[in-house]
């Protein structure tokens, strides 16, 4: 059965831990978004033993790159980006204390499992969305990385932005069991 | 001859882009309505639901359907009889995709395969727009556009196989892409497939499959039966909407046949995602 929950951001390890694959989660508060090139950039800056751009404990990423705003509006269309491209940089984010992606599509093992070790979860948003997903962001401001243009770091205010659990604190796959369900041998 | 001016062209293509990007085709609508209809699993059809509602939203206000406005894809045939006065028709048809993804309000989404530097600052913006050009007789110049995403691209693939694959080993090609991409391309998906020709050939064909109205017929008959026999198919993964679980993973599949070489069966698998963003236009 699938629970519907509203959460504040940052997230604790007793919001993450109450989540299973296939709840609804309405989420609201601060999020971060980066893609591909900004999570090579916070990467190599742990490498570096810098500091991150924004305070990681606790904190969501977003994988999208967003459509320029139209004037008067804070975002332009910003729905989520596949997430495997992601799988090489997250494991590492976890363990420095991210709680919450949001993306689409399959995540590896490793970072299944780092989900599982460190207590954090990966939210599905309906890719493809955009329009629609755009509308609960109520500010955006680039902190990070101007230059890489639609993959800079945002940090984004939300309000009620709905997601749906994918990979629980439990080792637990959305897209498993669902294809399961509906899989004609 | 008949003339035909530069910025003409540039103006149709400017504006094709703008509304395509939050116009979904009717046909396209109409294929998302039947899978929301048809859809057995509560979570998908829940999906399919926030997918229609989208569609509303980038209609009603004028916002792209997709943050992924994707890099523009052009089938052009120009008429033996027709003359572009004031440019070149390549210039023309790049020059509305600038204007197109700057004016609208569209993402630039083009970059070095490997710096991954954003080309807006040095060849323009989501330039240059992939375009593929024919020649035919008259005297008319007849554009079809898409918008091609990204996640939908990374899952399609292409391979030449021996003769001796035949039908089913067509089927389980498709087959085995579709499954292994599962939820990343965005279902429920158009899937266009290059059968024969040479390598480049089917994939450049199977690119091309997408641009058919989805519910069309193939002209065909046997490729429109094959077509039938593999998206029964690929509906049996359970994939459903966005990966969920479900039955409708497939809205359509589209095949273009060539003849090919003796010594091979290419084919290619081109994917495309819910929000099949294509229009056509008759100059």
């Amino acid at each position: 059965m699938s629970t519907t929950y509203n959460l504040t951001t940052p997230l604790s390890d007793e919001d993450v831990n109450k989540l299973k694959s296939g709840d609804i989660v309405y989420l609201s508060g601060t999020i971060f978004t980066a893609r591909d090139a900004a999570h090579k950039r916070l990467v190599d800056l742990l490498d570096a033993g810098k500091e991150l751009p924004f305070d990681i404990k606790g904190a969501i990423i977003y994988f999208v790159g967003p459509t320029p705003p139209k004037p008067g509006d804070p975002i332009g269309s910003a729905g989520p980006t596949t997430s495997y491209r992601m799988d090489s940089y997250s494991p590492r984010l976890i363990a420095e204390g991210l709680k919450g992606m949001i993306g689409k599509g399959k995540r590896n093992k490793d970072v299944t499992d780092a989900c599982q070790e460190h207590k954090a979860v990966y939210f599905g948003a309906t890719g493809g969305a955009g329009a629609l997903l755009g509308k609960q962001i109520v500010s955006a401001e680039v902190i990070a990385y101007e230059e890489l243009g639609p993959e800079a770091v945002r940090k984004l205010e939300v309000v009620d932005f709905p997601v749906t659990v994918v990979n629980d604190t439990y080792g637990a796959d959305l897209y498993k069991i669902g294809r399961a369900q509906y899989e004609v041998k | 001859m008949r003339e035909i001016a530069y910025e003409e062209i540039v103006k149709n293509v400017r504006d094709i882009i703008v509304y395509s990007a939050s116009n979904l085709p009717e046909d396209a609508l109409n294929a998302m309505k039947n899978a929301y209809e048809n859809e057995k699993s509560p979570v998908s059809k829940e999906v399919l639901k926030q997918l229609l509602e989208n569609a509303d939203i980038a209609s009603s206000e004028k916002r792209p359907l997709c943050q992924d406005t994707g890099l523009a894809v052009f089938f052009v045939k120009i008429g033996a009889d027709v003359k572009v006065v004031g440019g070149l028709l390549k210039d023309a048809i790049n020059e509305g995709t600038e204007k197109g993804y700057v004016e609208g309000y569209l993402r630039a989404s083009t970059c070095h395969p490997f710096t991954r530097a954003n080309n807006k600052d040095t060849v323009g913006y989501n330039l240059p727009a992939i375009i593929h050009l024919d020649i035919v007789e008259g005297d008319k110049i007849d554009i079809e556009y898409a918008a091609k995403g990204g996640g939908s691209e990374n899952v399609s693939r292409a391979r030449v196989f021996p003769p001796a694959a035949g039908k089913e080993g067509v089927i389980e090609y498709v087959k085995e892409c579709i499954s292994d991409a599962g939820p990343n391309p965005c279902p429920p998906l158009t899937v266009g497939v290059g059968i024969g020709g040479t390598f480049e050939k089917a994939v450049i064909s199977s690119k091309h499959a997408l641009f058919r109205d989805i519910g069309s017929k193939n002209e065909d008959p046997e490729m429109d039966e094959l077509e039938g026999v593999i998206l029964k198919e690929l509906n049996k993964l359970g994939i459903g909407t966005m990966g969920m679980g479900g039955t409708e993973t497939v809205l359509a599949v589209h095949i273009e046949s060539n003849p090919c070489h003796i010594a091979s069966l290419p084919v290619s698998v081109n994917v495309q995602c819910h929000s099949s963003r294509h229009t056509h236009i008759t100059l």
